[in-house]
């Protein structure tokens, strides 16, 4: 193993940290402002892919795409939450995880009555496109650096947005004590509209992003949900900052366990058996960290600070 | 979960066709409609209601579900369409892992199962049945005919396919006839959608050429990343990496890759002119290799309906071996397992009139059978 192929599988685990974390980032506010449980989170991803396939198609432009993308995603998750959500913040979570499944399938199913069950095509822009040399000798998908660079970008924003904003204070406050900025004359129905929106145009940026890199298709939000769903439990639920660390760890760990546990197991066993067998190893390997994790710290990393 | 039951009862063109058996049968569709794997159950299903439609038989109904790629549903639905449907002949499933999970225990109940695509190993030697068919190929074929392809001009191949039942044959089928040396052999997970971490791996393997079964929409985002990634090793792969119904999503980065197949749209045969012709006018797309294959499918149990009777399970079984059709595909008989003995094709992805498909460039294999008939007593 040569330290630029080392280099190369250290940037593809931060990149999909960095789209985990923007489909965590939205997963995490969402139960730590409101305390509920969205499953449907995966089909906002899928809303953002297909909304930017489908008006890059017409415009030619993947970047009218992308911010169609975020507009599709967060009205979305607008209207969702005004018309389905708003009615499961009393609720306990199994009716939240009910409710929010339902959504999962008419989401796919309205998708595949609009679009068909055939792949759209959504192509990464020519700016992007090709390699660039890294030192070490390799080269690295242009693409890649970029996403990247745009879940820094939003990682940081965030970060201003939370810290230094009013409406930053605001979310603060839901997560500290929700009855009380109610009381406190704070218009809490707008600022759960507001949030919901915003985690769901985060999941359909992601699913812009890497739909030029994947295939844009009904479901494939589910198994990205899956694996953000261990980052937010890994993190601390309700922590962005937990969010963070905890995608970069499910990233790096899931792409060096795939790369690596074949290898190790070729010292011992014929190269077929140890790709088979490191295979399904590795597969596991972010649920074993996870277990670890929680058996160390139940509540995660970064617990927020509530109960 | 959903449920989708469409009834399809067929009267839609009066056929003039003597049918011997006036006979109602009844046909339990089973394939995949939802998910990542759609395309291939949609192709599957629409390939085989047309060669159903084009013959005008009001004695056959099918009824169709969706597996959602999911075996334990596979096997709800196989239970449900036996006992309350009362089938008589089971078809549709795309996938090896659901075809383990089903046709075993159908035909242990007496059912007829015929595969449209999904042919495992375990099904082909030792453990085949009078009354499992298989009118796709058996699972290693595609991946054997590149296997010998590699051996003119690759001298180090980088293997890769998902890790389950017919992931593990298409290896297996590449490496009976491939004589040259192997960079790695990477199984990745069954729907994995980012290859990263493999590419990576190709980069720096010293690989001269790529070989991945990758069906569905893994297909679609490996090339799409390995495009991008700068890495100029030539990728090949059997027909399903690139059929029909992944090539508009992959777009231009599939163009010039090779891959083998038993059909190409561009096959010079009147039975292959109809079918195109006919698809093409019912559902304005291009066929994939699973539509033609169902179609066949659909063909064989038409062709032995028309001479025998269902429930004499040897004299039906015994008409369907003949494989009295005629195939798209030009040459199709059956071997003693009941799997196809086909020519098998090396084509190219191509892009004709700004539409991306397969053209045929030469034939691997002729009249190839498998490996596994001689265990099979039948």
């Amino acid at each position: 193993m040569t330290l630029a192929l080392a280099l190369e599988q250290l940037l593809n685990g931060l990149q999909l940290g960095v789209m985990l974390f923007l489909m965590a980032a939205g997963l995490t506010l969402i139960f730590g402002v409101m305390g509920l449980i969205n499953l449907a989170h995966g089909s906002l991803y899928m809303v953002g892919a297909f909304a930017c396939a489908t008006v890059a198609a017409w415009t030619g432009s993947f970047w009218i795409g992308l911010i169609a993308s975020l507009a599709a995603a967060a009205a979305a998750g607008a209207v969702v939450e005004l018309a389905v959500i708003r009615r499961l913040y009393d609720r306990d979570h199994l009716d939240q995880v009910l409710a929010t499944f339902a959504l999962i399938l008419m989401f796919s199913e309205g998708t595949r009555w609009l679009f068909g069950s055939f792949p759209l095509y959504l192509d990464i822009p020519p700016l992007l496109q090709g390699a660039v040399a890294l030192p070490g000798g390799t080269e690295y998908p242009v693409y890649r650096l970029a996403i990247i660079l745009a879940g820094a970008i939003v990682a940081f924003g965030l970060y201003l947005l939370i810290s230094r904003t009013r409406l930053g204070m605001r979310i603060r406050a839901g997560e500290s004590d929700r009855e009380m900025i109610g009381a406190l004359g704070v218009d809490i129905r707008t600022l759960y509209t507001v949030v919901f929106a915003l985690g769901a145009a985060l999941a359909g940026l992601a699913g812009a992003m890497v739909g030029a890199l994947q295939s844009v298709q009904v479901g494939m939000g589910e198994p990205v949900l899956i694996l953000a769903f261990v980052v937010i439990v890994i993190g601390g639920i309700g922590s962005i900052k937990g969010a963070l660390l905890g995608a970069l760890l499910v990233g790096v760990t899931d792409t060096m366990g795939r790369f690596l546990l074949p290898k190790i197991l070729a010292l011992f066993v014929a190269p077929a058996q140890a790709g088979m067998i490191g295979g399904a190893a590795a597969s596991m390997l972010i649920y074993i960290v996870m277990a670890v994790i929680l058996a160390v710290k139940p509540r995660g990393l970064f617990p927020a600070a509530h109960a | 979960m959903k449920k989708m039951l469409a009834a399809a009862t067929l009267a839609l063109s009066v056929s003039t066709t003597g049918m011997a058996f006036a006979e109602p049968l009844k046909i339990g569709m089973i394939t995949t409609l939802s998910g990542g794997g759609a395309g291939l159950g949609i192709d599957t299903r629409d390939g085989f209601m047309l060669a159903i439609k084009n013959a005008g038989n009001k004695d056959i109904t099918v009824v169709t579900e969706d597996d959602a790629q999911k075996p334990e549903l596979a096997v709800q639905i196989a239970d449900k369409m036996i006992q309350s449907d009362k089938v008589d002949i089971l078809t549709g499933i795309v996938w090896s892992n659901l075809l383990m999970a089903v046709a075993p225990s159908a035909v242990a109940q007496g059912k007829f199962y015929v595969s449209t695509n999904a042919a495992p190993a375990a099904l082909a030697g030792a453990n085949c049945n009078k009354l499992y068919f298989n009118a796709a190929y058996q699972n290693d074929n595609l991946h054997e005919a590149m296997g010998e392809y590699a051996n003119k001009g690759y001298k180090k191949m980088f293997i890769l396919a998902p890790n389950y039942p017919a992931g593990k044959d298409s290896l297996t089928g590449f490496k009976r006839y491939y004589k040259g040396q192997l960079a790695a052999e990477v199984y990745t997970q069954v729907g994995q959608t980012d290859y990263a971490a493999e590419i990576a791996q190709m980069r720096a393997s010293g690989a001269d050429g790529i070989f991945t079964f990758l069906p569905g929409g893994m297909g679609i985002a490996f090339m799409k990343q390995f495009a991008q990634s700068g890495v100029k090793i030539p990728v090949m792969g059997p027909g399903f990496s690139f059929s029909q119904d992944v090539l508009p999503a992959i777009g231009d980065a599939a163009v010039g890759a090779k891959a083998s197949g038993q059909w190409a749209p561009d096959f010079d045969n009147a039975a292959s002119k109809k079918f195109l012709a006919d698809f093409q006018k019912e559902y304005n797309r291009l066929p994939s290799i699973y539509a033609v294959q169902a179609y066949d499918a659909a063909q064989l149990i038409l062709s032995a309906a028309s001479k025998a009777s269902v429930k004499n399970a040897d004299a039906f079984g015994a008409e369907l071996k003949k494989a009295d059709i005629q195939s798209p595909r030009g040459k199709f008989k059956f071997n003693t397992n009941q799997h196809p003995i086909q020519d098998i094709y090396l084509t190219e992805v191509v892009k004709q009139n700004g539409v991306i498909t397969n053209k045929t460039v030469e034939k691997i294999f002729a009249d190839h059978g498998d490996a596994y008939a001689k265990d099979c007593k039948i």
